[in-house]
């Protein structure tokens, strides 16, 4: 039988403790609400503001490089297993991998990217 | 079919409802370990030794008002908790508690698939989602704060989980969960060969899974709760949840990867070690321990601290780690392995000795003035 079946029904298990939990507690909890209750939290104070601020870039800059060198990686899990049949060819293959990682993390770097202020 | 899928579902609701109790009894035992840890009590009050103290939290968060914020995005504020303990849970399955047809005579664990590793890290990097949409959603600012940085911080570390493995699928040749540990079972225990794999990928599980020294999530003083700000009730406590069924999977991937998973030590005999669930519960308790261990232990880090160790130190070993078992397998494949161990001893010294030098730490002031400051 397809093994991602079984992965399936795991997904459907799991998501199914989650959704009953959260009926669960829908219904049993108290609902008694009222103004301040519902007001986003700053410690006390009115909220100022909208909460859709704007952040420092930094984290969109993580984000990117975050997705750039992950499928980097990702690109050379069929590499690292099929090594054994590849030899010494998958090495300078590794080697190459290896390089275009570093020549572009040496740039981030050097940009100052990675400078958290 | 039909009694295979009635059996899968039955090995999933096992597997679901035994994350559960060690979620909840975790709970308590992390907080009497961290009580001795501090020379005081803990919690003792509920039942004989505290024991009945899950079940009072359970009850507790069920019946507590669950508030919605007026300004949250609100069908993503409930999907938010959902995402984390779907994922959460998930993952789990694809770890082998003992060997094929030993559950009697079935298989051990809910699904074994050839990419399983592979399924493990892509369905732990998915609880991404349910933090950072908590934080989005929740119409507040402390919580998207907690949030950005909760997820910066993981998807950080992801990369040095991600290339940690890469020289251990070197070795082994398969991203079989089963397959590795039957090849640690022929050829002796990875993180012997993986030293340095195996220093990268904890550290960064401990990233992953927001503990100390790197729970900067929880950094009160900054964030209130961080993403955790404007849930109560069940949704904080799915959020808990999830953060520990997170650090029980993690503790189960460490000990599949590096310390042989479900098999006991080879020279206790082929039918000792082959015991199913006991080996890998074991090990999971071990690492479990390590985590409350270093909780007590190591105060917290700086946030910027985190991003540059994350970046410029285990991104880097991590790489060098891959290149030095590549060349191995290149141009020495018939040699012993442990020439491997050596290696990963070495490094692994001079990795203690430099991380004390924090050389790594240190900010070029040219290169500050070009970023624009």
């Amino acid at each position: 039988m397809n093994e991602f079946l079984h992965v399936f029904i795991m997904f459907l298990v799991a998501g199914g403790i989650g959704v009953l939990a959260l009926i669960v507690g829908a219904v049993l909890g108290p609902k008694k609400p009222s103004r301040t209750k519902l007001m986003a939290y700053e410690s006390g104070n009115d909220p100022i503001g909208s909460a859709r601020e704007r952040f420092p870039v930094h984290f969109y800059l993580v984000a990117m490089l975050f997705i750039i060198f992950d499928i980097e990686t990702a690109f050379f899990y069929p590499l690292a297993v099929s090594f054994n049949k590849l030899g010494t060819f998958a090495f300078w293959e590794a080697l190459a991998f290896v390089v275009l990682v570093a020549v572009g993390y040496f740039y981030i770097l050097k940009k100052g990217v990675l400078e958290w202020k | 079919m039909l009694t295979d899928i009635l059996l899968t579902l039955l090995k999933a609701v096992g597997v679901v409802l035994g994350l559960l109790t060690t979620f909840a009894y975790m709970t308590l035992i992390e907080r009497r370990l961290l009580a001795r840890f501090q020379i005081r009590a803990g919690p003792n009050r509920v039942g004989p030794l505290g024991l009945l103290q899950p079940v009072a939290d359970a009850i507790k968060s069920i019946f507590k008002e669950d508030l919605v914020v007026t300004a949250a995005d609100k069908i993503i504020f409930w999907l938010a908790p959902f995402i984390a303990i779907t994922m959460a849970l998930s993952a789990f399955g694809a770890i082998p508690a003992g060997p094929a047809g030993s559950l009697f005579g079935q298989d051990p664990w809910v699904f074994n698939l050839d990419i399983g590793l592979l399924f493990i890290l892509a369905t732990t990097s998915m609880g991404v989602y349910g933090i950072f949409l908590a934080g989005w959603s929740s119409g507040s600012k402390y919580p998207l704060f907690g949030g950005l940085r909760s997820s910066a911080q993981i998807i950080s570390y992801e990369l040095g989980q991600g290339l940690s493995v890469l020289g251990l699928l070197m070795l082994t040749g398969t991203m079989n969960l089963v397959g590795i540990v039957n090849w640690q079972a022929e050829h002796g225990i990875l993180i012997l060969f993986q030293g340095v794999a195996f220093v990268t990928f904890v550290i960064s599980s401990f990233a992953e899974t927001n503990r100390t020294p790197f729970d900067l999530p929880e950094a009160e003083q900054e964030l209130v709760a961080g993403y955790l700000t404007e849930y109560s009730s069940i949704k904080w406590a799915l959020f808990q949840m999830a953060e520990y069924v997170n650090m029980i999977t993690a503790s189960a991937v460490i000990s599949t990867l590096f310390m042989g998973g479900f098999k006991g030590p080879a020279f206790l005999g082929e039918t000792i070690a082959n015991i199913p669930f006991i080996w890998l519960f074991a090990k999971i308790a071990l690492w479990l321990f390590i985590f409350i261990w270093v909780r007590a232990t190591l105060p917290r880090m700086r946030y910027d601290k985190l991003q540059q160790f994350g970046w410029k130190f285990l991104f880097p070993v991590a790489l060098m780690n891959t290149l030095a078992t590549a060349a191995y397998k290149a141009f020495l494949p018939n040699s012993s392995l442990w020439y491997l161990g050596i290696f990963s001893v070495l490094v692994v010294i001079a990795m203690i000795v430099f991380s004390g030098s924090r050389d790594w730490q240190k900010v070029d002031v040219k290169t500050r003035a070009v970023a624009g400051d």
